[in-house]
């Protein structure tokens, strides 16, 4: 590595450094393994077809969230309009398999390459600047996304929908929409894969080095990082996991698309729950993911009242918890940690 | 920070366990105390769908977009639901067993809407379902009605719900086929032959076009003039001065919103003489306010719930609807409107259903299916195994706006 290279008084703190990365990146693995795992179980531990359909939204959710997240904790930029790469998505799998009769995988694989043009065509220019742009950018694709959906009533359906979507095939199997449990594994499969994809990335040079343009963009810089090309990366590599859970939502037992869920407050949502969850953090945006859905569907009973008791909560738990709720049950952990003498890890030096 | 990551898993396991425990708060497996308080179910304890305890409420699900863009549409029905369950429930229930609506909002987002669905189907256990208000989420929502073999019936008009046919879903609102049926019946019968279409660019204009062109060669009609227009137009004065330049005797316009109101204004301005003819989506006050003046004598075809009083005593729905506008005005101090009747209907079809056939979802779907001659605010409903749809063109009057009240035109 090139650190063996550096004068002799690095050489002490380097390798402990490099130790500590390493470390930390075999408890990551276990961590997802473990994780995973447990979600592979909880159809067997739960009663009730409702549940495993909202876990279904949960996991669209958790591929949105990290994605964003991969934005906003580590580019240190703002997406105002990622529910419009969702969209994207949804509808070029959804008008390519419904009109056009593709195959569903053929169609994803078009709907991806046409997010990540767009995202580039938006990101490219405007991440050149320094500030805040790409979220007034954003802000406009996801306004001109949503009106083009309503307008464009010929390929879209416009406001009154897109019907006779295909289910998803997996080799050579339909995932009918009847069939909740073969749909959970297959969003959860893409969940793992995408959550162990966005770890290696995150640890990997790039990562390493939007971590720093996060910190500092001037330093960043300043050690010769490319710093509008990763936050252009970063950006389309975000959009491209909006554009893979769009197609996963076209497919769902749903098979039907209209405007509304690729709106504004979409985007908000997925904003609201990277950052509550704790951005810049592996188990940040899987946390928010959670939450928020949760919070929807066991406050939906109380109808008139549900959106300001959503409100009130968030704004207690961003005061209570800035750092996001994962940081916050951390901080919890230590404390407990602290108290409980057996609880204390042999491997703390 | 290192110390935060090693506690990272940890703090999953603990999310992981905190969700396990909300959501498998309700499972039958013999968990203790611990979950079954975290959701604060109303009415849990329902275990087999459909079962005939006497006294055990009935469940019907309803659905409506109470909050978002078409709340307007959402809350009247969501009071009508309400209220025809207490009239129910005191007039001695269904069955000698009392019905339970238990009312969900799909904020207008079709995600929503089947998440409410999914949680009225497992776990509330309803044996039927109203709702939704729009047809989007209506829409959404008939894949897992059907695979769940649980009656629906819209309170959404879109012509796609029930055609082709679908098996479990039934729809209320009368059509736009219907409307223009009405109109054209009306036209003719005044020996109008010439008319020019002035037609919303939105889903609902063009539906509207469609039927227009469909069924004005059987009516004797001859279209001189094709116009559109966007919901956000506020000009309309070339399609207008389009449209003069015609011998057209009649205009007709299809939209809904502001923009039908802004036609009827600048018409008048530019002083066209044809007669002025409107879609049943206009058939509320603020088409009145917004047009002022100019909405004067100008026709269109609408639900009898807007002109019950001069309905003749004779009409079967006559009763029916007088005493519907004053519970409904009595109960929440506002007019009655077509939404809220479109949800009275779907609730007393599945009610109907019940009395007649059975509490079971199979059994309501086949009482629904089987129902002729049923009386209810959007007209008379007979449904059959190929029409899911169960009104006619009678479901409609043709009204004209005089000193700014709506006038039944005999």
């Amino acid at each position: 590595m090139a650190a063996r290279e550096r004068p002799h008084t690095d050489e002490a703190i380097v390798p402990n450094e490099a130790e500590r990365h390493a470390a930390r990146r075999r408890a990551e693995k276990l961590q997802i393994v473990a994780f995973f795992g447990i979600m592979a179980l909880v159809p067997f531990g739960i009663g009730n077809d409702y549940y495993l359909h909202i876990l279904i939204y949960i996991g669209l959710h958790l591929i949105l969230a990290t994605g964003l997240n991969l934005l906003m904790g580590y580019a240190g930029q703002v997406s105002l309009g990622h529910a419009a790469f969702y969209g994207i998505g949804a509808y070029a799998s959804g008008i390519l398999t419904a009109t056009y009769g593709w195959n569903p995988w053929l169609a994803m694989l078009a709907a991806l390459l046409l997010t990540c043009v767009v995202a580039w065509l938006v990101g490219k220019p405007t991440l050149r600047l320094r500030g805040h742009y790409l979220a007034m950018a954003t802000l406009g694709v996801g306004i001109i996304v949503a009106v083009v959906i309503r307008q464009w009533t010929d390929l879209t359906g416009g406001s009154a929908g897109l019907t006779g979507i295909p289910s998803m095939t997996f080799f050579g199997h339909e995932l009918t929409s009847d069939q909740d449990l073969q749909y959970y594994y297959f969003v959860w499969a893409w969940a793992a894969a995408l959550t162990v994809l966005f770890a290696n990335l995150v640890a990997s040079r790039p990562g390493r080095a939007l971590r720093a343009l996060h910190d500092s963009e001037l330093a960043a810089q300043v050690l010769g990082v490319d710093t509008a090309g990763f936050k252009v990366r970063a950006f389309v590599i975000s959009a491209a996991y909006a554009s893979i859970a769009g197609t996963l939502y076209a497919h769902s037992s749903m098979r039907f698309l209209s405007p509304t869920p690729f709106g504004f407050h979409t985007s908000i949502a997925l904003l609201v729950m990277v950052v509550l969850g704790g951005q810049g953090t592996l188990w940040g945006p899987v946390l928010g993911a959670f939450t928020i859905t949760l919070i929807e569907e066991t406050l939906r009973p109380y109808a008139d009242y549900d959106i300001i008791v959503y409100g009130l909560l968030l704004m207690v738990l961003m005061i209570v918890m800035p750092g996001g709720v994962s940081r916050a049950l951390g901080s919890l952990i230590d404390l407990v940690r602290g108290w409980v003498p057996a609880l204390r890890g042999g491997d703390e030096p | 920070m290192h110390l935060l990551r090693k506690s990272m898993p940890l703090v999953v396991l603990a999310a992981v366990t905190v969700t396990l425990i909300v959501l498998g708060g309700c499972p039958p497996a013999p968990e203790p105390d611990a979950g079954g308080e975290i959701i604060p179910p109303p009415g849990e304890g329902a275990e087999t769908p459909g079962a005939t305890l006497e006294g055990e409420p009935i469940k019907i699900g309803g659905i409506f977009d109470i909050t978002g863009p078409a709340s307007s549409l959402g809350v009247p029905e969501r009071n009508t639901a309400q209220m025809l369950e207490d009239q129910i429930n005191e007039e001695g229930g269904v069955n000698g067993r009392p019905i339970e609506i238990v009312i969900r909002d799909t904020k207008g987002d079709e995600t929503q809407g089947i998440n409410a669905v999914r949680e009225l189907i497992d776990k509330e256990n309803v044996v039927a379902i109203v709702g939704p208000s729009r047809s989007g989420t209506t829409l959404g929502i008939i894949d897992t009605v059907t695979n769940a073999e649980i009656p629906l019936v819209s309170c959404a008009a879109s012509r796609k719900i029930t055609e082709p046919t679908k098996k479990w879903v039934f729809s209320t609102p009368q059509s736009d086929t219907d409307a223009v049926a009405k109109i054209y019946e009306y036209l003719s019968n005044e020996g109008i032959t010439k008319v020019a279409l002035l037609t919303a660019s939105s889903g609902y204009g063009i539906s509207g076009l469609e039927q227009l062109q469909a069924q004005a060669p059987d009516a004797g009609l001859e279209i001189v003039a094709e116009e559109q227009f966007a919901d956000t137009d506020t000009d309309m004065n070339p399609q207008l001065t389009r449209i003069r330049g015609t011998d057209a005797e009649v205009v007709i316009v299809w939209g809904v919103g502001k923009a039908p109101a802004l036609i009827a204004r600048q018409m008048k301005q530019l002083g066209i003489e044809a007669q002025l003819i409107q879609s049943h989506g206009v058939a509320n006050r603020d088409f009145i306010n917004n047009a002022g003046d100019a909405a004067e004598g100008v026709i269109l075809p609408a639900g009898k719930l807007l002109v019950a009083e001069q309905l003749p005593d004779d009409d079967p729905q006559k009763e029916l609807l007088l005493e519907y506008a004053s519970d409904y005005e009595e109960r929440f101090g506002e007019r009655a409107d077509t939404f809220g009747g479109h949800c009275w209907d779907a609730v007393m079809l599945v009610v109907n259903a019940i009395r007649e056939n059975g509490p079971t979802p199979a059994e309501i779907r086949e009482g629904i299916e089987n129902t002729t001659g049923f009386h209810g605010i959007g007209g008379e409903f007979n449904f059959s195994e190929d029409a899911h749809y169960g009104l006619s063109p009678d479901a409609f009057v043709m009204v004209r706006i005089e000193d700014g009240d709506w006038t039944l035109i005999e």
